[in-house]
């Protein structure tokens, strides 16, 4: 009874919370890294983007909860997605056509490109901030709890208890729907292979009459979609605020580039891999060892291996081990 | 220096702008905009030293900004003794521990031949000395939180002049750049500009969360200043004196005494906010000044002709025998200390010390942008990026207000889109950023000021 109960526990504050947050971010890490792939260089308005499109997912929401239309047990925001997902592939457009493209045909160095996306990051800022404020907004509605700790308890007889929020379960479905099209995409169809050989050799890819300017363009749809997705499916779980969408751009990036920069299974893998450490360093284990040591062996103190406070310190000093013993990635990085 | 046209074109815009805004808004915000105008160039100046002459990119900006601001509570603030009675001997312990830790590492890298298992070895290590180190300063840490909670909770300074932090400020962002170069300045430009922002993240979050020694989101305030304070002034005679003989006319226009006295009290307690910003800004001009002459002089000096040999061409300047590494590694130092030495001068402005206050947007991207847009690899330039920059960065809201209020001006004062828009008047200062920026590196690449490379 003990060892369930202690299973259960771990279940409930660090599996299903990191494959939710993991899934959140492995979402974010694709998109930074099919970028880094195929248009080479790492982009920081990313973070702004995904904001954006929340944004667009929340006004829609609001929207259509005007009208008195929802999704029943679902979010609404669920519903909403789409539109989201198309006004941001209509803003990732117009920036690459008003900027990235004249720096592409130019062939500037990767930094240009940096400082022109830190330019875009501040413009979307500044839209998202105008448009909707800077501050906290909870879109979530239908039902929220699939299973509550209560409920589990009752059902089960155990002392711990096992929460499951609906907004996990949606998050863990999406994800897997997103990224087994998307890898299908990549490896299976022949627009996707063009991509692949497109990141992997420019100059070669041209020769084989692969059209650059469609490649750019799917990859900047498909980023896109991942960005709305993934803000969308964040600010669902916790909730919106402009500053943490910025935030959120730094686990991203390490997520990316522990993963192997332009990789995206590299990317998917360093996600999970992220969020298991900050959650699973940052929780104290105390009642866990209570349940499986014997009475005797109690632990005194939190047996936690560095405060919450660290959290986000985590992820960037798992990223700086990796750049420093490993800097291609875990996974071999730099080919899609 | 003097007949150099970027000189003449930076400090004429610099007077206008100040007394533009003295003219229309009041000399008090005037000086106020001058003298952040004046620590951004510092900071600036910072960023170009390793982005202009060397072609480091260095996101940690921010960073250093609070390690600059931490050494003036390190240096300034009185030390509170009941802390350090309490848990003054574990700090000191952990600290050797840390010390202690570092050393073996670098003994084992040293000495131990390469070995398979070599890197898990110290990385083994560092992730043993985490607990550990929590172990030993956990009590003592908390002990020195609990002590006047309200109040102090914290170990407290040296009870130095603020002057000295400027230089302990720089000194210790010189200490902190040499670990973060070791480890990040072998990466390639794209690399170090992430790892350099998430290391500044690490800094951030230790600086906001050891309450111990910074009393991190509870901030410090009441710091020293470095000028006299109002009241002091407006209590002494000569400062009157002062007044007077410049208002005169004004005050011989009034025969009532008692009006007379009353205007002449208005005036001092103006006049005495405005004398101590104007001590700050000649501090801070002979600072810039400082700063701008060695960075001058070591731009055309056989050592910034190496630097920009070693920024075009990293190749040919190896094979002329150069040492890169080394170089970066000198070069980024420099820079962080000067970006540290502007983080102190920043905080003893505002006078308080606030931890959540740095935010990557505003310490890291803007003084980027300021920079950028000034012109790399010049100094004038960068001085005159952080003055223009931190104008619009102020001027915006008030700009925005009016452009909205124009366009806006057949709404009625409830209409729902108005009132959204002049609530978010703050934000449209990001717009007016990136814009420029984008501008900036569309149609001027190089900056307002390019770099002028002298040929001798």
């Amino acid at each position: 009874m003990d060892f369930l109960n202690s299973i259960i526990l771990l279940t409930n504050f660090i599996i299903v919370p990191g494959i939710t947050y993991g899934s959140q971010l492995a979402l974010g890490a694709i998109g930074v890294t099919l970028i880094y792939g195929v248009l080479r260089f790492a982009n920081f308005a990313y973070g702004d983007l995904m904001a954006f499109g929340t944004m667009i997912v929340i006004l829609v929401t609001w929207f259509l909860q005007s009208k008195g239309i929802t999704f029943g047990l679902l979010p609404t925001a669920l519903l909403a997605l789409p539109v989201g997902i198309l006004l941001t592939i209509v803003v990732s457009l117009f920036f690459d056509k008003t900027v990235f493209e004249y720096y592409r045909n130019k062939k500037s160095d990767p930094v240009t490109f940096i400082v022109v996306s830190l330019g875009i990051m501040f413009v979307l800022n500044a839209v998202v901030r105008i448009i909707i404020g800077p501050n906290d907004i909870n879109f979530m509605d239908g039902h929220k709890f699939i299973m509550k700790a209560r409920e589990f308890k009752q059902m089960t007889g155990l002392n711990e208890g096992l929460a499951l929020k609906s907004t996990q379960v949606i998050t863990l479905i999406t994800t897997i729907i997103t990224c087994s099209i998307l890898f299908y995409f990549l490896n299976k169809t022949k627009t996707g292979k063009s991509m692949r050989a497109y990141s992997n050799n420019e100059d070669l890819a041209l020769l084989s009459g692969i059209d650059p300017k469609k490649i750019v363009l799917l990859t900047w749809i498909i980023v896109s979609i991942l960005a709305t997705v993934a803000g969308t499916l964040y600010g669902l779980d916790k909730s919106f605020k402009p500053f943490t969408y910025f935030n959120n751009l730094l686990p991203i990036f390490a997520a990316t580039i522990v993963g192997g920069i332009g990789n995206p299974l590299g990317a998917f893998y360093g996600g999970f891999l992220i969020a298991f450490s900050e959650i699973g360093l940052t929780y104290a284990y105390k009642k866990f060892f209570k349940y499986i040591m014997p009475d005797v062996l109690e632990p005194s103190t939190l047996i936690q291996f560095i405060s919450t406070d660290y959290k986000f310190a985590i992820s960037f000093a798992i990223l700086i081990v990796v750049l420093i013993f490993r800097p291609n990635g875990i996974f071999k990085g730099k080919v899609i | 220096m003097i007949n150099n046209s970027d000189f003449k074109i930076c400090f004429s815009v610099m007077t206008v702008l100040t007394i533009l805004v003295g003219l229309f808004q009041s000399w008090g915000i005037a000086l106020s905009m001058l003298n952040l105008c004046l620590i951004s160039a510092v900071m600036a100046m910072g960023v170009n030293i390793q982005w202009g002459f060397a072609g480091l990119i260095n996101f940690g900006v921010m960073g250093f900004l609070a390690i600059g601001g931490l050494a003036t509570i390190l240096v300034s603030v009185p030390p509170v003794p009941e802390a350090w009675s309490a848990g003054g001997l574990g700090i000191l312990i952990s600290g050797l521990f840390l010390v202690a830790v570092v050393f073996s590492v670098l003994i084992i890298n040293k000495k131990i031949p390469n070995h398979k298992y070599k890197n898990y070895f110290i990385f083994f290590i560092i992730i043993l000395s985490i607990p550990l180190l929590k172990f030993i300063a956990g009590p003592s840490i908390s002990k020195i939180e609990s002590i006047n909670a309200a109040t102090s909770g914290f170990l407290g300074g040296a009870n130095l002049p603020i002057i000295f932090s400027w230089f302990v400020g720089a000194i210790l962002c010189a200490l902190v750049a040499f670990v973060v170069g070791k480890v990040c300045l072998g990466l390639r430009s794209d690399y170090l500009a992430i790892s350099t922002l998430l290391v500044s993240g690490i800094i951030i979050t230790i600086v906001k969360h050891e309450e111990w020694l910074s009393r991190g989101v509870k901030n410090v305030i009441g710091l020293k200043r470095p000028v006299p304070y109002e009241v002091d002034l407006q209590n002494s005679e000569w400062f009157i004196k002062l007044v007077e003989f410049f208002n005169s006319s004004k005050l011989s226009n009034i025969l009532d005494p008692d009006e007379k006295i009353s205007l002449l009290n208005q005036l001092v307690i103006t006049s005495s906010g405005v004398f101590v910003k104007l001590c700050f800004s000649l501090i801070f001009l002979v600072v810039v000044i400082t700063i701008l002459y060695f960075s001058e002089k070591a731009l055309n000096s056989p050592w910034g002709r190496m630097m920009r040999a070693i920024r075009d061409n990293e190749e040919a300047a190896k094979a002329m025998g150069k040492n890169v590494v080394k170089q970066h590694l000198f070069i980024f130092m420099l820079g962080s200390a000067i970006i540290g030495f502007a983080g102190a001068m920043l905080v003893t402005y505002d006078g308080l010390f606030t931890p959540s206050s740095y935010q990557p947007l505003r310490y890291t991207f803007l003084i980027w942008v300021m920079v950028l847009l000034g012109g790399t690899g010049n100094n004038y330039g960068a001085i005159l990026g952080g003055f223009v920059v931190w104008f619009i960065w102020i001027q915006s809201a008030p700009f925005a207000l009016l452009v909205i209020n124009i366009f806006t001006n057949h709404l009625d004062e409830t209409n729902y889109i108005k009132e959204h828009l002049l609530n978010s008047v703050p934000y449209f200062r990001y717009l007016m950023m990136g814009l420029g920026l984008l501008l900036v590196m569309r149609y001027r690449p190089k900056g307002l000021l390019p770099e002028k490379i002298i040929k001798n």
